[in-house]
């Protein structure tokens, strides 16, 4: 009785399963890489409703962070600013640039801006703005340079590893509370060192157990 | 046997089963706390709850679709998640175009409230998220409150967001607005008000009560009658009878050495508000040598077993109808000593001689659904003992207002209405259709009225019957304002606008009397700015808000004394046929709460059922007539009938039977709505509060009941129990005599022999958190459970879920019997999670989700947990709860309901939890965390642990939990855990638990103990 698959069907088996096993390393090893935070979330930057610039409001006129975002030092959350903030300085200060004119609208009805969120946590972690900014963290540590940004980016990933990294060992990331949200600030001396002396004066004992951040 | 291993007993447990078999049915292994009749019984229903985390039929993956269905599912959905990884969701935020001047987005502000129950008010302080209320604790500034809150008063939380509530206006039968029913209101002559009636419950609201006033003048022969379910008319009617005038009555609990309760359930649902628990309880505080002889004695006379009767030190089960009797000979017996040999006559006699005894700090208290004469007679006995004035003070009653109240009025009411005499009914906040008594046919009554106005939170029985339907704004969406019994106003702040747009009875009366002001809080504060003092008036208005209490408002003091010719027994009803005894729900209270997730699945203090009522039977009437729980009966009476399931009910007086109001709802929500039986339909005008003379037949029909008294059950297993009975000592007591011969009593009720644990050990320094629970204290009044579901975004499963051992308290109230089937004691014990220090759950989870931290909280990382459910099954207190379903979405979809309004609720600083994980108390670790940060932020000072308060430990009523640092020796938990009651549940285990309980010190009377 002759065979029922020709001799080649074996090698046509092998390489079949060769591609097909590549295939699904490949597929598996690609789907690990590309949702791995530091490649999915590094770099997003949506389009933003409102054309404001950090780089010229943060980097050029030298407004302090904390002017808008004014509940950093308070509250968990440091807050996106309301419409009233800009228009403290929008009223006198290019008033008739076609730029605000949804600022001006929203100023007027009442609505909020849609602003396109960027930096992004998931649900099940309680991170905390004023643990961090008083404890001497600077914005740059999570944020990286926004004066330098036209339009905003997320920089660093944001990931558990990068939590864990600085709660292990804060030393690099401490300094004087008064200079956080300086971010061109350049320590005079080994920052680590620094580091160390704010931690010893304050107590600081960052959390590395799971109810440090997940609750 | 006494420094026997576990080990050790395991190996010289009998081989032969006959010698087992033998053993366990032997006397000795009679337990002395029961948990149920199954128990006492050992049936294999009860030893699958011991055995198991969840009874065999648990781990069926899918309600209602198969394996195969749920393949097709996740096959799509994992072609979706593929799409959807393509692009980021766009997330947005939108901060408040024009925002409050220091608001900080995310943070909790808190606001001060009041809510009305029954006649009662207490005040609140109410947590809110970006306008959203999340969370009701006590005001500790409120007389009613002293920081504690009822679990009925927190749970109302959740009825803001209820999607069934009442949200558009009706005008027979159809859709309207409210200017219609404005214009419509207008055309309505009502002239001398000859036709108008007014029907609300008890009023507390001093602005209402203006209002009231304005009405009855602008219409001379108008009325309005207060009518409602449960209330405190007898009370005030026996104030009325002993005293010849009207006064509120303040039994001061905590000055009490003697205490005897008429059927009165202070502890649980005859008082709504915390301050009865709040003042029994501190004499309960054991610290020092001296608080022994502060612990009071408490004797209760009732029918069924309450939380008070629980609490009691003795008890004496009777008839309802036979307290009256009781109360007449007691006070005859003052004067003589009275003999007799049955147990009723040696309780009278012990009682008498222990009240005499104790002269004024001896105090008798009457319930409120005792006839009035009841009521007069223990003003009697109180003013014989010498204790009116001292243990029982009297204020002036706050209102005097002309006003009919209670079931009599409301029968007037509905005979004018049969009548034709009423032309225009005006029905405020409340749900006569539903909560009269059947024989007045209240639903019949309202059809003959021409204009009948209902304003109600739901769309109701009333709601059907009526002309026009108005929906009733929430107490948290309203201004308005509350007095309690002794006349202190708390205003009534809202915290939201009214979600579905409705309003409240303030503003209906506006609209009535054509007010000025509409607005609640122009009716609110222009009443107020007329009362408080014109020089400090804004001052003053701006104090009371914060405060949440109106300085100056409390009722004067009064002397009364009884007058003894007025009080007259009557005697006593004749003992044809079952008595039927009408309770409070301690759930869903009168039926207004029936549409509340929390309160139908929070089980019932004593019975320990859920999402259902029953016919409480005795033991004896169950085994006279072979009844078994479940089963329906018919109770008969005339053309009265009511088929319901009977429950056994340990403890409860026989040849009576009682079922609790407000479930079978034929129209309440998707939740509430024919859950459980309609007890109203018994109710009559005449049997009020105890029907005689119904008789019972099995209907031969069953059904089923989620009963949670057997979940979690800690006993040993059977054959340890056959070799060495209560080896297991869960909850723990002793008498005040027992513990001062030997205070280490509690600690020695179970031997542990030196055990080592082939972990390494850790040390515990620094920061260390601990919990004691004090179960001399605690009542059972599960406001801890209600506080932690509000607290930590517990989820409701259902009723078939609860069937299944699936409900997810995070803290359960365990209770147990004590003594014999008929007329047990009863026990209660709270569980939360016990943050073991060898923690078994964490050695067996093999991904690490859950572990320890260094300062001693068992951490549970929910993202981390793939749901083996190795820790449940490992977790000898059984506190562990998986999420079988995605139990928020799934109760939700169930009922139809859309979860975008009820996620509101949620406390946006705990975790929502999904399918497929476990979880547990926290400790409530986010409070931790907060206080941590907000000491640590201002100035850096070092965080030890202080202003830590857990959910549960803040509204406790009883003041029975305790938390902090357990290694800061000046910490009130660390002085507990020194205290010689102090113990560990299931020590012998070796895994050191970090909660731990006080025994319980009881103070029983030696002359009854003996008997």
């Amino acid at each position: 009785m002759a065979a029922i698959f020709p001799k080649s069907s074996d090698i046509i088996l092998k390489v079949l399963g060769a591609v097909i096993g590549l295939g699904a390393v490949s597929t598996i090893g690609a789907y690990v890489y590309f949702s791995y935070p530091t490649v999915i979330d590094t770099g997003y930057q949506p389009e933003q409703p409102v054309a404001y610039s950090h780089k010229l409001h943060a980097g050029q006129l030298g407004l302090n962070c904390f002017y808008c975002h004014y509940t950093v030092y308070r509250g968990a959350y440091a807050a996106i600013p309301g419409t009233e903030i800009c228009m403290g300085c929008h009223q006198k200060v290019k008033d008739k640039s076609p730029r605000l004119e949804l600022v001006r609208q929203s100023y007027e009805t009442g609505e909020a801006i849609p602003w396109k969120k960027i930096h992004v946590l998931p649900d099940y972690v309680y991170f905390n703005h004023r643990a961090h900014v008083t404890a001497g963290v600077s914005c740059v540590s999570c944020h990286g340079r926004i004066d330098q940004m036209v339009e905003v980016h997320q920089e660093k990933p944001l990931n558990m590893a990068m939590c864990l990294e600085c709660h292990r060992d804060p030393a690099p990331n401490v300094r004087p509370a008064e200079l956080v949200t300086q971010l061109d600030w350049v320590p005079d001396r080994d920052p680590r060192e620094i580091g160390r002396e704010i931690i010893a004066q304050k107590h600081l004992n960052p959390p590395t157990n799971c109810s440090g951040c997940h609750r | 046997m006494d420094k026997m291993s576990l080990f050790q007993i395991l190996n010289n447990a009998p081989d032969e089963p006959a010698g087992l078999k033998q053993a366990s049915t032997s006397s000795s292994t009679t337990p002395e706390y029961w948990r149920s009749l199954d128990q006492l019984a050992d049936t294999p229903e009860f030893q699958q709850w011991v055995h198991r985390e969840f009874p065999d039929d648990a781990v069926a993956v899918l309600d209602g679709n198969s394996r195969r269905s749920m393949l097709k599912i996740m096959a799509a959905s994992f072609g979706l998640a593929g799409l959807a990884a393509c692009r980021r969701p766009e997330m947005r935020m939108a901060p408040q175009a024009r925002g409050r001047e220091d608001y900080i987005p995310g943070s909790p502000y808190n606001y001060t409230s009041a809510f009305a129950l029954g006649g009662h008010a207490s005040g609140l302080v109410v947590q809110t998220y970006e306008g959203r209320p999340s969370k009701i604790e006590g005001n500790p500034d409120h007389p009613s409150s002293l920081g504690a809150a009822t679990a009925l008063a927190q749970a109302s939380v959740l009825g803001v967001y209820d999607p069934d509530r009442a949200k558009v206006v009706m005008e027979g039968g159809k859709e309207s607005t409210w200017e219609e029913f404005e214009a419509a209101l207008k055309t309505l002559s009502l002239g001398d008000g000859s036709g108008l009636r007014f029907l609300s419950g008890t009023v507390v609201s001093p602005t209402l009560e203006s209002q009231r006033a304005e009405a009855l003048k602008s219409f001379p022969k108008a009325k309005w009658v207060e009518y409602e379910s449960i209330a405190r008319d007898n009370e005030r009617a026996g104030a009325l009878l002993a005293f010849g005038q009207a006064v509120d009555v303040h039994p001061q609990f905590d000055r009490a050495k003697v205490i005897l309760s008429l059927d009165f359930d202070f502890l649980g649902n005859d008082w709504p508000t915390p301050l009865a628990t709040k003042l029994f309880s501190k004499n309960r505080h054991v610290d020092s040598e001296e608080d022994l002889e502060k612990i009071s004695r408490l004797y209760v006379v009732e029918s069924q077993f309450s939380l008070t009767g629980a609490n009691a030190e003795h008890r004496l089960r009777m008839r309802g109808g036979d307290v009256q009797q009781f109360a007449a000979d007691l006070s005859a017996a003052l004067g003589t000593s009275p003999a007799g040999s049955d147990r009723r006559a040696k309780f009278l006699a012990a009682v008498a001689k222990d009240l005499k005894a104790a002269g004024k700090e001896a105090l008798v208290v009457a319930g409120p659904r005792q006839p009035a004469v009841v009521h007069a007679l223990a003003h009697q006995i109180n003013q014989t003992l010498g204790a009116a004035g001292e243990t029982i003070t009297f204020t002036k009653a706050a209102t005097t207002d002309r006003v009919e109240s209670g079931v009599d009025a409301l029968k007037t009411l509905t005979g004018e209405m049969t009548s034709g005499q009423v032309s225009t009914l005006i029905i405020l906040g409340a749900n006569p259709a539903y909560t009269a008594p059947a024989d007045l046919q209240f639903g019949a009554a309202l059809a003959k009225v021409a204009n009948s106005i209902h304003l109600g939170a739901e769309n109701d029985e009333t709601a059907a019957a009526a002309k026009w339907h108005l929906p009733e704004a929430h107490f948290l969406e309203a201004w308005g304002d509350a007095r309690s019994t002794d006349g202190v106003v708390a205003i009534q702040q809202p915290m939201i606008e009214p979600i579905f747009g409705g309003r409240s009875a303030i503003e209906v009366m506006a609209l009535v009397l054509d007010s000025k002001d509409k607005k609640g809080y122009d009716l609110v504060k222009n009443f107020w700015a007329s009362q408080l003092p014109a020089a400090s008036r804004d001052n003053a208005w701006k104090k009371a808000l914060n405060d949440g209490v109106v300085a100056g408002t409390k009722s004067a003091e009064v002397k009364p004394t009884v007058d003894s010719k007025r009080i007259q027994a009557a005697p006593a009803a004749a003992a044809s046929g079952i008595e039927v005894g009408f309770l409070p729900s301690a759930t869903t209270w009168d039926g207004r709460f029936a549409n509340n997730a929390w309160m139908q699945e929070a089980p019932d203090p004593i019975t320990k059922l859920v999402w259902d009522n029953v016919v409480l039977v005795s033991p004896a009437m169950a085994r006279e007539r072979n009844l078994k729980d479940g089963d329906m009966v018919a109770l008969t009476r005339g053309n009265l009938k009511l088929e319901a399931a009977v429950m056994t009910q340990p403890g409860h007086a026989a040849n009576a039977v009682s079922i609790a109001l407000g479930y079978g709802r034929p129209r309440s929500g998707t939740v509430g709505t024919d859950v459980g039986f309609n007890a109203g339909l018994i109710r009559t005008s005449d049997g009020f509060w105890f029907g005689q003379g119904f008789s019972m037949a099995p209907t031969g029909a069953k059904h089923i009941l989620a009963n949670t008294q057997e979940h979690g059950s800690m006993e040993e297993p059977q054959l340890v129990a056959s070799i060495k009975p209560n080896h297991r000592p869960l909850v723990r007591e002793s008498t005040i005599e027992d513990y001062k011969k030997n205070a280490r009593i509690i600690e020695q009720m179970n031997e542990v022999p030196e055990l080592d644990s082939i972990y390494p050990q850790r040390t515990w320094e620094g920061l260390q958190w601990g919990m004691a629970i004090d179960l001399g204290a605690c009542t059972g009044c599960n406001a801890c459970v209600i506080a932690c579901q509000s607290e930590n975004n517990v989820p409701s499963v259902g009723k078939d879920q609860v069937l299944r051992g699936r409900e997810m308290h995070w803290i359960r109230m365990d209770r147990y019997y004590v003594g014999p089937v008929d007329d047990p004691r009863a026990v209660e014990q709270p569980i939360p999670c016990m943050q073991c220090e060898n923690a078994p759950c964490e050695n067996v989870c093999p991904v690490q989700a859950t572990t320890h931290s260094p300062e001693g909280l068992n951490d549970m990382a929910y993202n981390r947990c793939v749901g083996t459910r190795y820790c449940a099954n490992n977790c000898p207190f059984k506190v562990r709860h998986f999420n079988f379903l995605d139990w928020h979405k799934n109760f939700l979809e169930r009922r139809r309901i859309e979860p975008e309004l009820m996620s509101m609720v949620y406390n946006p600083d705990v975790t929502v939890r999904m399918r497929g994980i476990m979880e547990k108390c926290t400790y409530c670790v986010q409070r931790i965390q907060e206080a941590r940060i907000s000491t640590k932020t201002d100035g850096r000072k070092e965080f030890t642990g202080e202003g830590v308060v857990t959910a549960c430990q803040q509204t406790c009523p009883a003041d029975a939990i305790a938390f902090g640092n357990i290694n800061d020796p000046n910490s009130k938990v660390a002085k507990l855990k020194k205290q010689e009651r102090n113990y560990a549940m299931l020590a012998e285990l070796d895994v050191r638990p970090r909660t731990t309980y006080l025994g319980r010190l009881r103070n029983p009377n030696p002359d009854l103990e003996a008997s």
